[in-house]
């Protein structure tokens, strides 16, 4: 590498807002986009007219993407983007509106993920998916995303030593943590025995590992400190991010992804180390992501997983405050807004205004993004490191 | 092999079970993969540039953009990790569970996702063989290395045709190869065999024994008279699992010289028209199976002409090219549509053909394990081996050389 | 009302709507299933009759049944001229289109052979045999079809009647001596058999091949195969109404063929 990534200077990240999430919905993505749209306006008083810059994510908004979706909900951007990224979708939309407001290509930027769900939204999606997929993974017993992730699980499992009671260890908390989330979807307690009791999925995956697709939405803004200010919103700055894709390549199975080729840079460009994170965001579609995250962050040493797991709190006043919300695995996957809840939830943490409990001084929070899987392994990787704007 | 497997029996009130297929829809580079499987070949995408083998099918090197062909490779690999599949929201599969698959590391050195054979666990190697899945897509499954492998495997199955308890209809069982046909499916414990005698019947043949083993049933049938099909047909009492057409009509002549229009049309009667009545018939009987299969005995001369045969020839290129329509249309079926090729065979109607000819009972045996083995397209001999080797390389080239 | 002029054809009507005279059919029924004749593989075979439905009130043809029909012309109940035989090529009128019509219709006398075929597939009508039939039932006239009731007609719809073994078909017929004879000394108009041929099921093998089909179309003259019914008819008395169909140089063609005979009493 020959050139540092440039700091973050005058970009300021807020007004993150969510649609509160419903299993099933008659509506389109369109109409969660709006719905979204409608809570910005009310928590920021922007309209249609204010927007000039528009980030938008979604699986099921076909055939429509951005451009169909500025027209449709009366924008007119000099600046937009279509992410097509999933899980990592909320961390991506945040860096290139960031360097478009820091650059002065656009001044309100509003980053956008909305998906519907419907009885069948599930099998269709999975269906045409991806060209890899397609052909090598859903031929295979088209177990979907839960095999995939069980041969992953699997591996990792023998790898680290990680056991079922270390995966439970991670649902248990993330379920604790969304009691107090009003908007959470799952909130009946979850016990270690009833983790591991569970009914299985795709061994050695059960119930409890996997999320509940739903339908919703959320946004948020990116624009400049003095615009912010002017509108009396309260933001956050951004210290770092990274961005990987297709990472380790000839690795046979998946046991790290693109942040462990790029973290040691993010830290030195954030200028802090992971024991000053308050609160940490990372993307649970399944629980060996999550420890995945936790040591290619730098939490700890890969080979020191089970027991770094084993040793942590995870509660919102723990040691390491983890998914804050309760994460997808509580509060629902509402498609490519999975990958901007840790945002918007990051962001509430830091700018105190929680959507249930707030952890203890909260300052700075990472936010870590995953997805899609294209074949054997998820692609696309991003992390970024925020921190309240005094 | 003596002991008859008893026919499926099964509740007549109960409604019939339906058979799925999985998504079909695949890329085109998957499909020329298919298209190697169907030949019973382990192939992979490698670079004309930096040698390295790649997986799943795709459009350019990912190590070099270098340009990409498809070459048999060694199929050693080795199990990395696993998962038994117990929801799906595919129906096929939902019939299937719970379903067993893995990741291996393949020794030519792509990683793969693959079926697992219920021998074979993390760790373990494994042979892994290019077999189409039910709807006529080529799958890796992994099996045993050595020793023999069994096919009772209830994943296995999904990708052969059993033969044993099966009901078999062999189209014309009265020539030189429909009773080697008939005596290798008895002996591959097949449940009932339907032996079509093309008429007039003999009284000799009432003794024949190939005839009289047990579980075979000789019928007068001639796939060219539509009411000596259907009446054939409405003989088969039960279900029908299997189709073997071993008609066809071989005579000599040309084209401008010694050409004989009877014989001309009586080859067409019988490999193309008498094909499609046959299959026309027999697809809604076999669409209902579990493990449905057609498998037609073509000619090797179909594919390029035949100077001396060239009605023949004609009539089997015609036979061949109304078999990609039927395979298409049955695979949203789940049922199997087989090729065996063969060159000149060891019978009466090849007199004056120099060897090598096929022995009958040879081509038999080709054709039940065609089916054990699930092989879409199979050659016999040297004859059908060399032709097909020469066409698939040059197609123009072969075609002249065939006819000169 | 106005009925024919001539008297003899106004009481055959007459005679026929009373029952007095029972028009009696020779034919088989013609399907798919009806046996042909079958020569050496080195041979063109005969085509059986074969069926198929071009519409049957349906989308191919709401209001209509009609169905294609394809056959040789030595296929079933049918009739064979002079042109079938190599030796009867050079006779004048000699196909089914220039046969005059007044030669189909002729008057007939049945000899019975069924015993002598029940006891011998291979049974041989010799002069001898026709001699000896004569003087139990009186001469064979001039100018009548001579058919040979052999009761094979029975035989229809089983192995038997094609009688295949691994050398060949077995059924009874003439030997050359016996054509000669009524041929050229009872000037037959021609021989009506219920087997597939005229000649017997062997008779390839003969010291003189075939000669049935070689000594009656040399000479001019027809032959009936595959009829039935024959036990119904007297021994003389009945007149045969047998008309090919008009095939421009047919050999032959498959036909209805009926008998006029007086009343069983």
């Amino acid at each position: 590498m020959s050139r540092t990534p440039a700091p973050y200077d005058d970009v300021a990240v807020c007004a993150p807002v969510t649609a509160p999430y419903v299993r099933f919905s008659p509506e389109s993505a369109h109409w969660w986009a709006g719905k979204v749209l409608r809570q910005l306006a009310q928590d920021t008083g922007f309209g249609p007219a204010d927007i000039d810059g528009f980030c938008f994510a979604s699986f099921s908004a076909g055939p429509d993407t951005a451009v169909g979706l500025t027209q449709h909900l009366g924008l007119t951007p000099r600046w937009l983007d279509h992410l097509p990224t999933g899980g990592a979708s909320g961390v991506m939309a945040l860096r290139r509106a960031a360097r478009a407001v820091q650059c002065g290509d656009a001044e309100i930027v509003v980053c956008l993920a909305a998906d519907t769900n419907q009885i069948d939204s599930f099998r269709h999606s999975l269906a045409n998916f991806s060209r890899f997929s397609q052909d090598a993974v859903y031929p295979y017993g088209f177990g979907g995303p839960n095999a995939t992730f069980a041969l992953i699980t699997d591996a990792y499992m023998r790898a680290f030593g990680v056991t079922r009671e270390d995966f439970g260890k991670l649902c248990v908390a993330q379920r604790a943590n969304a009691m107090s989330n009003p908007l959470a979807l799952q909130r009946r307690p979850l016990s270690l025995e009833a983790y591991l009791a569970a009914r299985p999925i795709a061994d050695p995956v059960h119930l409890f590992d996997c999320v509940m697709p739903c339908a919703g939405a959320e946004a948020f803004i990116v624009t400049t400190p003095e615009i912010a200010k002017a509108r009396g919103l309260a933001a956050a700055s951004v210290l770092a991010t990274i961005e990987r894709h297709n990472a380790f390549p000839e690795d046979p199975v998946q046991l790290r992804a693109g942040w462990a080729m790029d973290i040691d840079q993010f830290w030195a460009s954030a200028g802090i180390s992971p024991a000053d994170v308050d609160s940490l965001q990372v993307y649970d579609d399944y629980p060996v992501i999550v420890a995945m995250q936790l040591a290619d962050l730098g939490f700890c040493k890969q080979e020191d997983v089970a027991d770094f797991i084993r040793s942590t709190s995870f509660a919102i006043d723990g040691d390491l405050p983890l998914n804050t919300n309760g994460g997808q695995l509580s509060a629902g996957q509402a498609g490519a807004a999975g990958g901007f809840q840790n945002m918007t939830e990051g962001l509430r943490q830091i700018l105190r205004q929680p959507l249930g409990d707030q952890v203890p001084d909260a300052e700075i929070s990472v936010v870590s993004g995953f997805g899609l899987v294209n074949y054997d392994r998820g692609i696309c990787t991003g992390a970024a490191a925020l921190r309240a704007m005094k | 092999m003596t002991e008859r497997s008893p026919r499926e029996k099964r509740d007549p009130l109960a409604r019939k079970k339906a058979r799925h297929v999985s998504p079909a829809t695949r890329s085109r580079a998957m499909h020329a993969m298919s298209a190697r499987a169907a030949q019973g070949r382990f192939v992979l995408q490698v670079c004309t540039d930096c040698d390295k083998a790649t997986y799943p099918p795709r459009d350019a090197c990912p190590y070099c953009w270098g340009e990409l062909v498809w070459q048999d490779r060694p199929n050693g690999a080795e199990i990395l990790c696993e998962t038994v599949i117990r929801t799906s929201t595919d129906l096929y599969f939902r019939d299937h569970l719970p379903w067993r698959m893995g990741k291996v590391a393949l020794d030519a050195g792509p990683v793969a996702l693959v079926h697992l054979h219920q021998d074979l666990g993390v760790n373990d190697r494994a042979a892994v063989r290019l077999m189409l899945d039910r709807g006529g897509n080529a799958a890796l499954f992994a099996l045993p290395p050595t020793g023999e492998i069994d096919m009772t495997d209830p994943q296995l199955r999904e990708f052969t045709v059993p033969v044993v308890g099966k009901t078999v209809l062999v189209s014309d069982a009265s020539s030189a190869i429909g009773l080697a046909v008939v005596k290798a499916l008895h002996d591959a414990g097949a449940g009932l065999i339907v032996a079509g005698m093309l008429p007039p019947e003999r009284l000799t043949d009432q003794k024949h024994p190939i005839l009289n083993l047990d579980g075979v049933q000789p019928v007068p049938l001639d796939i060219v008279d539509q009411v000596s099909l259907s009446e054939a047909l409405s003989k088969v009492g039960g279900p029908l699992d299997i189709v073997i057409n071993t008609a066809r009509h071989v005579r000599g002549g040309g084209v401008s010289e010694q050409a004989n229009i009877v014989e001309q049309r009586r080859a067409f009667d019988v490999s193309a028209i008498g094909f499609t009545r046959l299959a026309q018939a027999c697809a809604p009987m076999l669409a209902g199976r579990s493990h449905g299969a057609f498998v037609d005995l073509i000619s090797s001369d179909a594919l390029a002409g035949a100077t001396d045969n060239a009605a023949f020839a004609a009539a089997e290129a015609a036979r061949l090219s109304l078999l990609q329509s039927f395979r298409h249309e049955m695979r949203a079926a789940g049922v199997r549509v087989l090729s065996v090729f063969t060159g000149p065979v060891e019978d009466e109607h090849h007199q004056p053909v120099p060897p090598p000819k096929v022995a009958p009972a040879r081509l038999a045996a080709a054709i039940v394990d065609a089916l054990h083995q699930g092989r879409e397209q199979s050659c016999v001999g040297d004859v059908a081996s060399d032709a097909m080797a020469r066409w698939l390389s040059d197609p123009m080239l072969y075609a002249r050389e065939k006819n000169l | 009302m106005n009925m024919s002029t001539n008297p003899a054809l106004a009481a055959m009507l007459g005679e026929i709507a009373s029952g007095a005279i029972r028009v009696i059919d020779l034919t088989n029924i013609l399907s798919s299933d009806f046996p042909v004749i079958v020569l050496p593989s080195e041979f063109g075979q005969c085509e059986p009759f074969r069926m198929e439905t071009v519409s049957r009130y349906d989308g191919n043809g709401p209001a209509w049944y009609w169905n294609n029909i394809s056959m040789n012309e030595h296929t079933g109940t049918h009739f064979d001229a002079p042109a079938h035989w190599i030796t009867g090529r050079d006779i004048p009128n000699g196909t089914v289109d220039a046969i005059p019509a007044e030669d189909f219709i002729h008057p007939a006398v049945v000899i019975d052979i069924a015993d002598e075929a029940a006891a011998d597939d291979d049974f041989i009508v010799t002069r001898g045999f026709l001699e000896e039939w004569e003087k139990q039932n009186g001469p064979i006239p001039a100018r009548h079809w001579v058919l040979l009731r052999s009761d094979w007609s029975k035989r229809v719809g089983t192995l038997s009647y094609l009688n295949l073994k691994d050398d060949g078909a077995h059924s009874p017929g003439p030997d050359a001596d016996a054509m000669r004879f009524l041929v050229h000394d009872r000037d037959c108009i021609g021989l009506g058999v219920e087997t597939v041929g005229t000649d017997a099921g062997q008779a390839s093998l003969f010291d003189e091949p075939l000669p049935a089909h070689s000594i009656l179309h040399g000479n001019g003259r027809f032959g009936l195969q595959c009829l039935t019914n024959l036990d119904q008819l007297p021994v003389f008395g009945s007149v045969i109404v047998a008309t090919p169909l008009k095939i421009k140089g047919g050999s032959g063609s498959p036909l209805r063929v009926i008998a006029l005979a007086p009343d069983k009493d």
